[in-house]
């Protein structure tokens, strides 16, 4: 298929970016979208120019370290997939593809298409975890939980971090990433003593960050590769609301 | 070369170490630092026990968060000797399945105690939240793994690595907070600061700006991982590398086990020129699928049209007694065998087929869809193939390195002061390492073992004299570093990064893959020299010295190319097969390996001596007290 691409280049955090052009003529329908960027690259090494630098690493969905997006799509046109997972027969012979990178005030781009997202890190920092000191521990039987709860836990605790919701968000709102960690440990047992203070503080790291509002569009949903479920916002409204009355 | 490993029976060994450790005063803790360099399961759960202790400590990774570490995409499960089932397993069993399973090629008390941490472990991932599998009676559910005869295997749907690493990275999250941890993402170490003989301190890169960064430290801890992206195709993470430990190396700390690369059988085939990985299907699919081939060679019949009779499974053939869960070694090498003389399926004939419509047929699509969902859906993603309609095509790739840095009891490499954690260490697995044991090793490194001995040692350390980051030790690993980048930058001849290590990798899986034997590794040797020369000349980076992916590709590549010619020269000094390593000079009429006790009983540790000069082979001989060195059956 001949590919061609409109991709964003940014020298520098500080610098001013713009969109290049690019041509390739021999891509094939079972390439990943990556390696199509990867053929991309070999060519510009050939000519003696820069690579266009994206983030990427396990390539298979899971790491959530890739994502870009592709013709204004997070993640580009399949759902709930990561950009690594994305194969070019999603694509047809002749089409432009363009490749911007993930964009919101909190995610600064470092250089084309890697962006900062350090920021996810402060609001786990803040509180997104369990303060379960490392070595000893009850027996692990010892506190069941029910089939159904342990499921609804891992369907929030399946984020990736991508930050894919951000960028697909108007508002560019981190609800759903830091919803689904609240939401995740509140359900559990062990989760649920720490529940107040956690969802306030990071709540308050989340606006810290500059984030912005959620306004219920659920497009945040629509991209995610793990289909974490807006509910997950709900809930975390509601454990917040919680601890402000109760 | 001295294990220490401590006296006493083996069940008691760890219980005397840890009565007997060395302990740190609670006030003289911060001052004293620790570098970990990795955030894995072993790096964060390392750094955030250590951290908790009081420990200053500095983190290292280069992925641009925490949590990406490849860790995050073992999915199967972690394996714990909880005997919940009641179905007979204990740490005797566990140790035993280990030790056998590695082809008794690893150390006795090390093993046993892998197995009896295994318990801990789940009640440790549990107290921080990992959404483990659950009966609905609300307690724990595991399954079987490779290689076992019990239920041992814990998991989370298909995404038990990711679920662990987010217990350990909130874990390590929770430090940073606390300001005991601090977080340098996007750096790779360049050098290992060794003064007087000991660990100081690390060289590292910052990613994207280039900067050249001097770190000192009392010890410093490498959870690197493993190398098995040498292959270049495989089922790591494309930025998985050596560098870390390889440069440790060459400052002087021994490699073992150097060639013992586990090819992971059930992995999605390469299906093109174009590729970067091979994608793992979860071992765990073993449970309910079955392998098979067209009994007939070059039978181009799609797998559905091909009746019963016509079908070849070929473990269920040849190793009754576990079929299709025997160990990932023999099922490669089965796989292997049947794609070689003409039975492989699939665009390539390179693949064989994982087969669910049995398990459909007797438990039930949802059944089926509730265990094995998410690896059907992401099969069906890359692939284009409903596996619950026809079989998934599966081929062996390169997966698990069970080689890697010399290691004593303690964890401490021939260097003081340098610890080797998880896959970056050699010490667990033997010749070949059991499904759900990586995880389980990781974690046991860095949660249970690390928390005494690292303690252990810096109480050794508290009244020596504390290095800066001005000692000539810096001066010189700096002004070495700079120069192998500018040298990268400087060579601006033909040929991408990429293109050495795709050659470099194919010449690997043709001569010291699968099967090796004594003409291919001299001819390999030769052919890596020859690819090592060509790279110093050809090789082209184009770009800075700040963000460029392709400057962090050429030092890794250096090394690889390093550790490359290592690995043919370990595995043609072991005149034996055992576990991943198989010398078709070495085996059976019917193609079973033939082991070699009586002559390579030992760890090859091999050391450093000088770019142009033959490594020096050290030989740990292994002491079995409790097993019985047996010919390894799965028949």
């Amino acid at each position: 298929m001949k590919i061609f691409l409109k991709i964003w280049r940014q020298e520098t955090r500080e610098a001013k970016g713009e969109m290049k052009n690019y041509v390739l003529d021999d891509v094939t329908e079972d390439m990943s979208f990556l390696s199509m960027l990867d053929l991309l690259n070999e060519k510009l090494i050939a000519a003696g120019e820069r690579v266009v630098e994206f983030d990427h690493d396990c390539r298979e969905g899971i790491c959530g370290q890739c994502g870009v997006m592709i013709n204004g799509q997070a993640h580009g046109p399949l759902p709930h997939v990561t950009t690594c997972q994305l194969h070019m027969r999603s694509f047809n012979n002749g089409d432009t593809i363009y490749v911007e990178p993930f964009r919101a005030k909190s995610f600064p781009v470092i250089r084309d298409l890697k962006i900062d997202r350090s920021s996810f890190d402060r609001m786990i920092q803040a509180g997104g975890y369990i303060s379960a000191s490392t070595g000893q521990a009850p027996e692990a039987n010892s506190i069941p939980i029910s089939h159904k709860t342990a499921e609804a836990a891992f369907d929030s605790a399946a984020c990736i971090g991508c930050g894919a919701c951000v960028a697909t968000c108007k508002n560019s709102s981190a609800a759903l990433f830091v919803s689904a960690k609240i939401t995740h440990l509140v359900l559990l047992p062990q989760g649920k003593i720490e529940a107040d203070e956690r969802v306030r503080k990071m709540i308050a790291q989340m606006n810290e960050e500059g984030f912005g509002h959620c306004s219920n569009t659920e497009a945040c949903e629509v991209e995610c590769p793990q289909q974490i479920s807006v509910l997950n916002i709900a809930r975390m409204n509601w454990e917040f609301n919680k601890g402000g009355f109760l | 070369m001295d294990a220490k490993i401590p006296a006493g029976p083996l069940s008691e060994k760890w219980s005397n170490y840890k009565s007997h450790a060395r302990l740190v005063n609670p006030a003289n803790r911060k001052k004293m630092s620790v570098i970990v360099v990795g955030t894995g399961l072993a790096g964060a759960s390392a750094a955030a026990s250590l951290a908790e202790q009081g420990y200053k400590i500095k983190s290292f990774c280069f992925q641009d968060a925490a949590r990406r570490a490849h860790s995050v995409a073992a999915q199967g499960g972690v394996n714990a000797c909880k005997n919940y089932k009641n179905d007979g397993d204990s740490i005797y069993r566990m140790f035993y399945d280990t030790i056998k399973g590695g082809d008794f090629r690893s150390r006795e008390a090390n093993v046993y105690r892998l197995a009896e941490c295994s318990a801990s472990l789940i009640d440790q991932s549990v107290a921080q939240g990992v959404p483990f599998a659950r009966e609905y009676g609300g307690y724990l559910n595991n399954r079987s793994f490779g290689g076992v005869q019990v239920s041992r295997t814990f998991y989370a749907r298909g995404q038990t690595g990711q679920q662990l690493l987010l217990g350990a990275y909130q874990a390590l999250m929770r430090q940073v907070n606390t300001g005991r941890v601090s977080l340098h993402t996007r750096h790779e170490m360049l050098d290992l600061i060794v003064i007087d003989g000991k660990a100081k301190g690390i060289l590292a890169r910052n990613l994207e700006t280039g900067e050249i960064e001097r770190h000192a430290a009392d010890a410093v801890i490498l959870a690197t991982g493993g190398y098995g992206k040498i292959y270049y195709l495989s089922t790591l993470a494309m930025g998985c590398n050596a560098s870390a430990i390889w440069r440790a190396h060459k400052k002087g700390a021994y490699m073992a086990g150097v060639s013992w690369i586990q090819i992971h059988p059930t992995c999605l085939p390469q299906s093109g020129e174009h590729q970067s990985k091979l994608t793992l299907m979860s071992e765990s699919l073993r449970n309910d699928g079955r392998i098979w081939v067209p009994l007939k060679a070059d039978d181009n019949r799609n797998p559905n049209d091909i009746p019963e009779n016509e079908r070849d499974y070929y473990l269920e053939r040849r190793y009754p007694a576990f079929g299709n869960l025997a160990p990932r070694d023999i099922s490669s090498r089965a796989a292997k065998e049947r794609i070689d003389t003409g039975h492989g399926v699939g665009v390539m004939k390179n693949a064989v087929c994982l087969d669910f419509s049995k398990a459909i047929k007797e438990q039930g699509e949802k059944v089926i869809e509730e265990k094995y969902g998410n690896l059907f859906s992401m099969y069906e993603k890359i692939t284009g193939i409903n596996a619950y309609k026809q079989p998934m095509l599966i081929s062996p790739a390169a997966h698990f390195t069970m080689g890697g840095l010399w290691v004593d009891y303690t964890l401490m490499t021939n260097i003081p002061g340098l610890f080797a954690l998880g896959e970056a260490n050699f010490s667990d697995h033997g010749a070949n390492r059991l499904g759900a044991n990586s995880l389980l090793q990781a974690c046991v490194d860095g949660y249970f073992i690390a928390p005494y001995t690292i303690p252990d040692y810096l109480a050794g350390e508290l009244k020596a004299e504390k290095i800066t980051t001005d000692h000539p030790a810096f001066d010189e690993a700096e002004k070495k570093a700079k120069q192998q980048l500018n040298n990268f930058l400087s060579v601006k001849g033909k040929l991408s990064a990429d293109y050495f290590h795709k050659t470099l990798g194919k010449l690997l899986y043709d001569k010291c893959g699968l099967a090796r034997n004594k003409k291919g590794l001299e001819e390999a040797i030769e052919e890596i020299r020859n690819l090592q020369q060509q790279f110093y000349r050809e090789l082209n980076i184009t770009g800075d010295d700040k963000v460029n992916t392709e400057l962090e590709k050429a030092g890794r590549l250096a090394d690889y190319l390093e550790l490359a010619e290592l690995m043919c020269e370990d595995a043609l000094s072991r005149e034996e097969s055992c576990g991943a390593h198989f010398r078709e000079e070495f085996q059976t009429p019917e193609g079973e390996a033939i082991r070699n006790d009586k002559d390579f009983c030992y760890v090859s540790a091999w050391e450093w001596n000088g770019a142009d000069q033959p490594h020096i082979l050290h030989k740990e001989p292994l002491l079995f007290e409790s097993v019985e060195l047996t010919v390894r059956s799965y028949k």
